[in-house]
């Protein structure tokens, strides 16, 4: 942050190159993460990368951030060939990069870490940031409470704070990776209205994302990657002159070489059956941390899929963990089957037809150290058949593992490989069969698609249907609001902590607008 | 108790807990850096002694408890260069190495004592003193406050030193970030690496101040083990006062008072035995984790090397 | 920062492929570079390593008393390995292990030498062992509940609790348990006739065995038993061990007591089987020593074995070359420190090659 005091920063004329990549190819053991890609990113323009994942964008992110550099090909900055070789040489060529997921220091302050990474000897320039945070907030409305502890801000507001860093290093180049995944619908057209102004600025924005009608919205330029090769791009005369529709068409064709990548319609709604679960004016502790849930109260029939809508951090893991036993409730019941499930374990919940698929497959889902065999038993260790008298048999274990993995079509070397060398997708499949093994009766999916391939969605989608065919019961928590419009029978939507509505779905256009509606607490939404 | 309680104890008590607690000082303060930038530094007893034994070779030789210092100094950096080298750059686990460069060092040590000293036991002259004009001359408090080598006081604007730089400067905040979050760190520019390794290498040169000070000033003379677990009990200082030099100066002293209690009460012919006192603060300690033990935070990237670009 | 982390646990070993080569580069190259670098320290000392080593090796290892002494000194640093590969393997580092294993030693010494005076000689031992078991195990409940309930790291409290249990047993054997009838400061003796019995005809204590089907039990309740997997679980992940509905913290207590246990017991075998009594300001402080070595053997209990017994055999070598080649015996912790460092780089380059070669 040496450049503090440097207000004045040139910034280069509008249309110029601002920074760019040429023939650049990028590998990982295994992977070709980005294959002889070549862009050009120009100053003044919001320039779109789209594509799916895996498809390179982080890649690109990481080379153009310093995190990593390219095997062959170059990048350039300013027209002329550079090598960021770190972070800071990527900052201080003018590029800021926002990451996906958050880079601040939770423990630090806010000004701490606008600050953070200057000499270590100076002391930080309290008046100067001030000064520049007031014109910040004045030019770009960005809320910046410069003394606040940042761990205790919202997503949306640390991530303001990322920007106004950027802005106060004076960035030529801003990259936004993914950064409308954590924002509400409004909170998105906000920061998209953000990016335009950066944009009329003179800044060059690289705006990361895999959603399609956000590129069409916020984007000048719109650039596709697939499997790590550049599919083609969108220049702006031609996006100016094409309709959303006709757009997303266009950017489909690119990402997936056919036009027919239309959404699979919508599950045929049958008549419920029973209700299998229950829940009654749920409520958990809340803390620092954590929020609590209020006053929950939920319905799921037999052959049903009740969707769970809200912004992520809003209490959907804390309800699903309530519902599978790992969090206390305080008050309220659950009811399974008509019987109450009160203090019962997790494994006592399990044992009863109640499975919960969880949102965190690497940290909370699966021991990666551990064979693909073992993580496929990890919730009944101890039960017959694959213990007898608490030893283990290893062949039996092998043998359900096998089945699994052929059945969910796994993708490893073999079961006794460590699950942490799969793919996320893989790893997905692996915890859904473990889900689904035994008498499943009730079972809860937290944001199943989550990080997943097209590929992949598309199967997980579809085992989700056919569980809900089988007459289980479904309760399907999503971020992803066309998942939710595909799969769900009604919608609920979360907001901190509470329920705010239901929406019965009739798979309609309108939906979407209805649930962004009762996010934003507009409660005329529900009716 | 009242027969305790003369000057002769009180003066013997005070001046033990400085000459005890200086040493602890300077580890607390030295682990306290490692600690903030995330770098659990287990290899501080190794560096305590191996400054001590380098202290001691470097004053003995060249007759100058100062050149000795710096002896110590450069001693307790060489072993935080291995630890450094293993467990900043290349990330190994600090635990196992940390175990590994304190038996080193211990082992090391007691080899070079037996083959240079064993037959001669060669000892220093008593250290100089600084005696403060006018404060020296306060009955009990004088002699033992401010009679002391000018260590004593170096060590104590040192813990001033850190507090000023922690709370003015970037240093407390980049620490903070290597220790919490080194990618955040990392992706603002700063250099995790750097400021991980400096901060080591600092815990070092502490620690063999600290080693140094025990040999030259304290004892006077270098045996095998002599820093007997000090370097532990600065770990234990700096995580109970976290970010707070003075609450490491404040912890010295009392486990310095508590470890020279035994000798003072050995003038006042008391026969509580030696061990019991030397409970005390470590049974404080279990105390105050057992009471606040929840607040007890540590770094969020405590003990776990960075690696650029690690998932 | 977990154990198992620093070790893919299980599944590359039962993987088999590579296995010798890893054997060799991970376990043989440490040791062989340890020996080295540390003949070169000899050497700059102007002892000749052959010699040194040659001696070592003889004394230890090829004359028969050497190798009976080795065998009896495996005794407690078998259940120490125990205790350690049950901590290590479940992710927690219980770094006070000479704390449990004196005042499991105490407790034996205490309670032996006046039980024998009215019971029988098995009852006695039994009884040496279950209460220094049961003591260890105490000394470990205050880490055991703050680490458990209140996320404190053990890694502070069990070295605290090692300096408290070290001044208390100190304090026990010099004012409680001392013997009236010595004047040196010790606790009473159990008679030779009633310690644990020698095997055969040598002068190997049967706590040898003992201490094996410790460690090789705790091997089996690891790598093959529901417990031991849970255990395992709790160790690489505890978000997932609560996930799959495990109780993360009464296992890690569980953890914690057996642990501590067998750090007693080690010290009861000590007792029981050789020592006797303990005198005060005694600590052999065997537990800095064993960590390294189950580390070696990567929380192998067949591996921890072999070291085990290689580096008794280095003990009571060094123990004699100290008189007789004039190097002290702190020798054998130059050579431990070296083997744990190239142990680290030898973990590093393998770990390298591994991403390089993808």
């Amino acid at each position: 942050m040496r450049d503090l005091a440097r207000s004045d920063h040139p910034l280069p004329a509008k249309g110029a190159d601002a920074v760019g990549l040429v023939n650049v190819t990028k590998r990982f053991p295994g992977v070709v993460a980005v294959d002889d890609v070549s862009l050009t990113v120009r100053a003044g323009e919001v320039h779109v990368l789209l594509g799916e994942n895996g498809a390179g964008k982080s890649t690109i992110v990481g080379m153009l951030a310093g995190l990593q550099e390219p095997d062959n090909g170059h990048l350039t900055v300013g027209g002329g060939r550079v090598r960021l070789t770190s972070p800071s040489g990527s900052l201080e060529a003018g590029i800021s990069t926002v990451f996906q997921h958050g880079m601040l220091v939770p423990t630090l302050t806010v000004f701490e870490n606008l600050v953070l990474g200057d000499t270590w000897w100076h002391r930080p320039p309290r008046a100067l940031v001030e000064r520049r945070i007031a014109e910040l907030q004045r030019d770009f409305g960005l809320d910046v409470p410069l003394d606040a502890l940042t761990g205790e801000l919202s997503l949306g507001q640390q991530q303001q704070i990322e920007i106004a860093r950027a802005l106060l290093r004076d960035s030529t180049v801003l990259i936004l990776d993914e950064a409308t995944s954590m924002l509400t619908p409004a909170g998105a057209d906000e920061l998209g209205a953000r990016m335009r102004l950066l944009a009329g600025r003179g800044l060059a924005v690289i705006f990361i994302t895999h959603k399609l009608s956000e590129a069409y919205r916020f984007g000048d330029r719109i650039s596709v990657l697939k499997q790590g090769q550049f599919a083609g791009e969108i220049p702006p005369e031609e996006l100016r002159g094409q309709t959303e529709v006709d757009a997303v068409e266009h950017m489909v064709r690119l990402m997936f070489g056919t036009g027919s990548a239309a959404p699979a319609s919508r599950r045929a709604t049958r008549a419920p059956g029973p209700v299998r679960l229950a829940v009654d004016a749920l409520r958990t502790e809340g803390g620092a941390e954590v929020l609590a849930l209020r006053d929950i109260s939920l319905e799921v029939r037999e052959g049903e899929v009740l969707g769970v809508a809200g912004i992520d951090g809003n209490g959907q893991k804390q309800l699903a963990e309530a519902l599978a036993g790992q969090r206390p409730i305080t008050q309220g019941s659950v009811l399974l089957d008509g019987t109450d499930l009160g203090r019962a374990s997790v494994a006592e919940r399990r044992r009863r037809g109640l499975r919960y698929l969880t949102d965190d497959r690497l940290s909370e889902g699966s021991v990666g150290a551990f064979p693909v065999s073992e993580n496929t038993v990890l919730k009944e260790i101890g039960a017959p058949p694959f213990w007898t008298a608490g030893f283990e048999r290893p062949g039996r274990i092998a043998a359900h593992a096998r089945d699994l993995i052929s059945t969910y079509a796994v993708r490893t070397p073999g079961e006794a490989t460590p699950i942490g060398h799969l793919s996320g997708g893989n790893i997905q499949k692996v915890l859904l069969g473990r889900e689904l093994t035994g008498d499943a009766r009730v079972v809860v999916f937290n944001k199943p698609t989550y990080g997943l391939d097209m590929q992949n969605i598309t199967a997980s989608r579809k085992r989700m249907r056919e569980i809900a065919e089988d007459g289980r019961a479904v309760l399907l928590i999503s971020t992803d609001l066309d998942e939710l419009i595909e799969l769900a029978d009604r919608i609920a939507v979360i907001v901190e902590g509470r329920i705010r509505g239901t929406l019965d779905n009739d798979g309609s256009g309108e939906m979407r607008l209805r649930i962004g509606r009762l996010m934003v607490g507009d409660l005329e939404a529900a009716s | 108790m009242e027969n305790l309680l003369t000057d002769a104890f009180l003066s013997s008590l005070l001046t033990g807990a400085i000459i005890a607690g200086i040493p602890l000082l300077l580890a607390g303060l030295g682990e306290q850096m490692s600690e903030k930038a995330g770098v659990l530094n287990i290899g501080i007893e190794g560096m305590m002694l191996f400054g001590a034994y380098l202290g001691f070779l470097v004053a003995f030789t060249f007759s100058s408890v100062w050149l000795g210092f710096l002896g110590g100094i450069a001693g307790g950096m060489m072993v935080a260069a291995l630890m450094a080298l293993f467990c900043v750059r290349l990330g190994l686990n600090q635990i196992v190495i940390g175990i590994g460069l304190t038996l080193g060092a211990e082992g090391l040590t007691a080899l070079l004592h037996h083959f240079q000293f064993s037959r001669t036991y060669p000892r220093l002259p008593a250290p100089v003193r600084a005696d403060l004009p006018l404060l020296t001359d306060i009955p009990i408090l004088g002699p033992s406050l401010f009679g002391r080598h000018p260590v004593v006081y170096i060590a104590l604007a040192l813990v001033v030193i850190m507090a000023l730089l922690y709370r003015r400067t970037n240093l407390g905040l980049t620490l903070r970030a290597a220790g919490e979050k080194p990618a955040a760190l990392d992706v603002a520019g700063g250099r995790v690496m750097m400021i991980r390794t400096a901060a080591v290498l600092f815990t070092g040169a502490m620690a063999g101040l600290g080693g140094a000070f025990m040999a030259n000033i304290a004892a006077g003379i270098f045996i095998p083990y002599m820093t007997g677990g000090a370097g532990f009990i600065g770990i234990v200082l700096a995580m109970l006062a976290r970010g707070r030099p003075f609450w490491v100066l404040t912890g010295a002293l009392i486990f310095g008072g508590a470890l020279s209690l035994t000798t003072a009460l050995q003038v006042a012919g008391s026969n509580i035995p030696t061990d019991v006192i030397q409970m005390l603060p470590f049974a404080a300690v279990m105390l105050v984790l057992v009471l606040y033990g929840r607040k007890a935070r540590l770094p969020a990237a405590l003990g776990l090397p960075y690696e650029r670009g690690a998932r | 920062m977990s154990v198992a982390e620093t070790l893919e646990t299980g599944a590359e070993a039962r993987a088999g492929t590579g296995r010798w080569r890893k054997l060799l580069v991970v376990t043989l190259g440490p040791i062989a570079a340890a020996l080295m670098t540390s003949g070169l320290i000899l050497l700059l000392f102007g002892i000749n390593p052959l010699t040194y080593y040659g001696f070592v090796l003889q004394r230890g290892l090829l004359s028969g008393l050497g190798l009976e002494q080795t065998l009896t000194r495996m005794a407690p640093l078998l259940f120490l390995a125990a205790g350690l590969i049950v901590a290590f393997r479940a992710g927690i580092w219980n770094l006070g292990v000479d704390g449990q294993f004196l005042l499991g030693a105490v407790a034996a010494a205490a309670l032996a030498p006046l039980m024998i005076l009215w019971a029988p000689g098995w009852l006695t031992l039994l009884a040496g062992f279950a209460l220094a078991g049961a003591v260890g195990a105490l000394w470990s409940v205050l880490p055991a509940l703050l680490r458990a309930y209140q996320g404190v790291n053990e890694i502070i409290t069990t070295l605290m609790m090692t300096f408290l249990g070290v001044s208390l047993a100190n304090v026990l054997v010099k004012l409680i348990f001392l013997d009236p009838g010595t004047t040196v400061p010790q606790t009473r003796t159990l008679p030779v006739a009633d310690r644990l019995p020698r095997l055969f005809d040598t002068s190997i204590s049967s706590g040898l065995i003992l201490g094996l089907i410790a460690v090789l039990a705790v091997h089996v309740m690891m790598t093959r038993t529901a417990f031991g997997l849970k255990l395992r679980t709790v160790g690489a992940n505890p978000h997932a061990a609560a996930h799959a509905g495990l109780s993360v913290p009464r296992l890690t207590m569980a953890v914690f007591a057996l642990s501590a246990g067998f750090a007693g017991l080690a010290g009861a075998v000590d007792i029981l089987g050789v020592q006797g009594n303990v005198r005060a300001d005694w600590n052999p402080a065997f537990g800095l020593m064993v960590i390294p070595l189950v580390f070696l053997a990567r929380f192998h209990g067949v591996g921890s074995i072999i070291l085990i017994f290689f580096y008794s055999a280095l003990l009571i070598g060094a123990e004699s070359a100290a008189r007789r080649v004039g190097v002290p015996q702190d020798f054998t912790l130059v050579l431990v420190a070296n083997l744990l460092i190239f142990l680290g780089l030898a973990e590093y380059l393998d770990h390298r090659r591994k991403r390089t070669e993808g």
